[in-house]
């Protein structure tokens, strides 16, 4: 027995290292400098112990800043992703000709570069002296003023923001919906037509019920995915997001790590603190709320 | 409600990739079915006979051909209208909802002036799970019911509605053997009591010889015989039928009619009743072959199976199309057997001659079906 | 009664038809949506520079198309250098990742050890984590160590994934029992058997959790800015985040939509092969990012 163990502990002590430098470690310091005191980066010391972290970064402006956007981003595209993922594959699952040449179109934001699609998104919206660029010769067909999407009002750059997470987000939530859809046996519909049932019945009946599970595991990955956006802002508003106002919680975590505002673990660590409570206590609420609702076949 | 099929053909075109030949899953099948009848759909795999199921549920278009509801043509109608009730093959319960919640949804889709009250939707739902017998389970799910329980809760959801035509897609297949058994008989009293016209497709030929008032037996999407159960068997009117039905399955020899008689081999088994001479095929179901020691019909011996009240005498010949021919008779005979050979005499009515090409019936026993 | 029968059922029919017809134009709308900025990044990048410019109002096409934003891309900034940096960061960190899962799977499914239950709980358990905690102390602990600016300090922190050990391992137990036994009388060692009978069976799985591995590594932009401040070392993220903040000098939007075609190019080559592998594997339970 002893000498079969060690080679089962030997076959995971790649991962173990890996996890336990990386992952474990980490995950006690956070909370260990999140709790010290104006601890220096260079000289690694620090004053004390207490809660001072928190209490600097929630009354920093940045940092509040940064959780109203998230919080505005998050309530807007995850409906919004959700809803409309849901109507794009009901539509889906009812053709049969083309279906998988759509699928295969929609699946595509999946595997591109955040980054530089948002580039593409920037110059789609941003006015220059040069330029009003795509969108703002669309909103002139309809009367609609020039708007500067990038650096412009804040709803118009919020709206900016909104679109692409929910056009970088849609590939995920339609690929589980079409699939979820499509593992409905086909009887369910046919008993439904014999019985004369209505249409949006049948819908809020049959169909959400049954793939109420993969709705919720939308929703929950959708709210958590949503709580950490970061790089569809950067890649639409630069890296100085304090700046532009459209700081996120996980952007504001960074910049308090590194760049011209860095070197201040502590205030990341606390920061990314917070952003993991409210995505636990939210994630945690999302699951009571479903356990009532939600119908699991098994 | 009595229904009429005219001429109905169902072409499922040749689609995709595979640019093979238009399949044909139902060609001119054409019948009646009398009101309060139950219908047997009989048929191997793949016959046609769900095509005929869904063509007359509406969930299917005929490529051509009427389907008439009493004196209503409803082929256009679309499966939505047309009232008919259904039980499929895996029930279709709907999982999420409770035994009570799946019987009263068809009732809850009425509208206008059907539209019935939440009393008259309790009343019913009570009516129908009472038929079924499974008032006892209302607040179940499916999942927390026995095969032959979600069998029955198929049964009371199709007939909740006071369907014009209640339609079975191979009820008993999901269920164990026992059970079966059993669930037939059920559906026989519960058809009866209600007195509504019922098809029932089956690929068991026990099942439909049981219950239906009358069989269609169907292969390759063509009707090849309509009758009283016992009648087709008697009087089958091709060899396929006669092949489907009946278990131990017919004995088939090749034969020949040479003038005026029936020879199997070098025997001369039966008159020819003016069949023009030819080659034949000739089947004798296994309780029409009488072990006698001056019998027509000789054959090596190969063995006995006793199965308590019958035994089967298992033989082989030369013309058989199986490898076994075999006899069913009552125990007590079984004391005149011996020696390497057997004689049979062919009980009448209990032989049939088919043409060896076609596959028609020669002789002219044959009923009207 | 019965015409009207008729007639109603061919109104439904009627209407279904123009429904269907509502739901494909629906869907070739946001077909559209969906294909339109890759569409606009592909017409920038060959519109000239000056034409480009000289255009106040978009044309959504090009009559003189050109590939000089191209040459432009790979030699104004050192977009090569991107690339290379990228497909080392890609291919060293999908290697080990796989070496490193690849045991471990093996160790979950196939091995009898103490404690091996509590152990693979701990694992579900660190899926949860979520990567934002984790990485300041990364940062801290790669900066300490002086591995800023060195592929060393860009890879080892992105090796692992809980969750693909728990994919594989999942297929891994599907793998009958019988054949390891078999083995084992024949006097196969495990090492042997992993390689010569597990993997072959689950190089389906295998396949996938590269693919996804590839394409995290492809997209990777956090961790790489955190680490990185030396443009020799920045993967096709941070470069492409460079340009836009500095490169080409002034507003060279063709350019930099060249840029952004040529690192897109290579993920999308990707899906176009492995579609079917792709989409299962992020639908088993992967999620952007």
């Amino acid at each position: 027995m002893g000498k079969r163990s060690a080679k089962g502990w030997l076959y995971l002590l790649p991962a173990i290292l890996f996890l336990g430098f990386f992952l474990v470690y980490p995950l006690v310091d956070v909370f260990v400098y999140s709790f010290e005191e104006s601890y220096n980066f260079a000289s690694q010391t620090y004053a004390g112990v207490g809660t001072f972290n928190y209490s600097y970064i929630l009354r920093d402006p940045y940092f509040l800043q940064a959780i109203k956007n998230t919080f505005i981003l998050v309530i807007i595209t995850v409906p919004v992703s959700t809803g409309l993922a849901l109507v794009i594959s009901l539509a889906l699952n009812s053709i049969e000709r083309l279906r998988r040449l759509f699928q295969t179109v929609y699946f595509l934001p999946y595997v591109t570069n955040t980054l530089a699609v948002g580039l593409v998104f920037m110059i789609l919206f941003q006015r220059t002296p040069y330029t009003d660029g795509f969108v703002n010769l669309m909103l002139s067909w309809f009367g609609a003023g020039p708007v500067d999407f990038i650096d412009g009002p804040y709803a118009a750059k919020m709206f900016v923001l909104c679109l692409y997470t929910v056009w970088i987000v849609l590939p995920f939530k339609i690929l589980i919906l079409t699939s979820a859809l499509a593992s409905v046996s086909k009887d369910y519909y046919n008993a439904a037509r014999i019985d004369n049932t209505p249409p949006f019945r049948v819908f809020r009946k049959i169909t959400l019920p049954m793939i109420s599970p993969s709705i919720v595991y939308l929703v929950i990955t959708g709210f958590i995915g949503a709580f950490k956006a970061y790089s569809d802002a950067v890649a639409l508003f630069g890296t100085n997001l304090n700046a532009a106002g459209m700081n996120t919680i996980v952007g504001y975590v960074y910049d308090m790590l590194y760049g011209s505002s860095g070197g201040y673990p502590s205030y990341a660590s606390a920061a990314a603190i917070v952003l993991f409570v409210i995505v636990l206590t939210i994630t945690v609420i999302n699951l009571l709320v479903s356990r009532k609702h939600v119908h699991y076949n098994s | 409600m009595k229904v009429s099929v005219r001429d109905l053909t169902k072409i499922f075109p040749a689609r995709g990739r595979k640019k093979g030949e238009d399949v044909v899953a139902a060609g001119h099948v054409s019948f009646e079915i009398e009101d309060g009848e139950l219908i047997g759909l009989l048929g191997p795999s793949g016959c046609g006979k769900s095509t005929i199921l869904n063509l007359l549920c509406g969930l299917l278009q005929p490529t051509e051909g009427r389907i008439f509801f009493g004196e209503e043509d409803v082929t256009d109608l679309p499966a939505e209208q047309r009232g008919v009730g259904m039980v499929f093959q895996n029930y279709a319960l709907y999982p999420h909802l409770t035994v009570m919640q799946n019987i009263m949804f068809p009732l809850q889709n009425f509208k206008g002036d059907r539209k019935l009250s939440r009393e008259e939707i309790k009343k019913r739902t009570d009516e129908a799970a009472r038929l079924v017998q499974i008032d006892g389970l209302m607040d179940r799910k499916p999942a927390e019911l026995s095969g032959g329980q979600q069998q029955r809760v198929a049964i009371a959801r199709a007939l909740v509605k006071m369907p014009r035509i209640l339609l079975m897609d191979e009820p008993l297949s999901n269920l164990d053997a026992r059970l079966r058994l059993q669930t037939r008989e059920e559906i026989r009293r519960i058809q009866r009591e209600t007195g509504i016209t019922t098809v029932f497709v089956t690929h068991d030929q026990d099942e439909a010889m049981s219950i239906s008032d009358r069989i269609i037996v169907m292969q390759s999407g063509v009707v090849n015989q309509i009758g009283k159960p016992q009648e087709v068997y008697d009087s089958p009117a091709n060899l396929f039928v006669a092949k489907f039905l009946g278990n131990p399955q017919i004995n088939t020899f090749r034969g020949a009619v040479r003038g005026g008689e029936v020879y199997v081999g070098g025997d001369c088994i039966l008159p020819a009743d003016g069949i023009p001479d030819g080659e034949v095929i000739v089947g004798v179901r296994p309780e029409g072959l009488i072990p006698a020691p001056d019998g027509a019909l000789g054959c090596r011996l190969r063995g006995v199976e006793v199965m308590g009240r019958d035994i089967s005498v298992l033989a082989e010949h030369d013309a058989s199309e199986a490898a076994t021919v075999r006899s069913i008779v009552s125990a007590e005979n079984i004391a005149m057997l011996g020696g390497g050979t057997v004689r049979f005499d062919i009980k009448p009515g209990k032989a049939f001659v088919f043409a060896a090409d076609t596959g028609l019936r020669l002789d002219g026993r044959r009923a009207d079906g | 009664m019965d015409k009207n029968f008729t007639g109603a059922g061919k109104a439904a029919r009627i209407r279904k038809k123009i429904f269907r017809a509502l739901v494909y134009l629906f869907l070739v709308f946001w077909g559209l949506v969906v294909l339109f900025p890759f569409y606009w990044m592909v017409l920038t990048s060959i519109k000239g520079y000056g034409a480009y410019n000289s255009e106040y109002i978009p044309q959504l096409y090009t009559v003189a198309p050109t590939l000089e934003n191209y040459v432009e891309a790979f030699t104004s900034v050192p977009l090569g250098r991107y690339f290379l940096n990228t497909i080392i960061f890609t291919v060293g960190t999908t290697a080990i990742m796989l070496v490193v899962t690849v045991l471990a799977a093996y160790a979950f499914a196939r091995l009898e050890f103490r404690g091996k239950n509590l152990v693979f709980l701990l694992f579900l358990s660190l899926m949860m984590i979520p990567s934002e905690l984790v990485v300041i102390t990364n940062f801290v602990t790669i900066t300490n160590l002086d591995l800023r600016n060195t592929f060393t300090g860009l890879i080892l922190p992105s090796v692992t994934s809980v969750f693909y050990i728990y994919l594989l391992k999942e297929n891994f137990e599907q793998v009958p029992d019988q054949l390891y036994y078999a083995a084992k009388v024949d006097g196969t060692s495990d090492l042997k058997y992993m390689f010569k009978v597990m993997i072959p069976i689950c190089r389906p799985t295998i396949v996938t959790i590269t693919i996804l591995k590839v394409i995290e590594c492809w997209n990777s932009y956090v961790w790489p800015r955190l680490i990185t401040d030396d443009a020799d070392y920045y993967l096709v993220s941070n470069g492409i985040q460079a340009i836009r903040e500095s490169g080409f000098g002034r507003e060279n939007i063709p350019a930099m939509m060249a840029a952004v075609v040529a690192i897109s190019v290579p993920l999308i080559v990707l899906f176009v092969i492995f579609r079917k592998m792709i989409m299962e594997g992020v639908s088993r339970g992967g999620t952007k990012g």
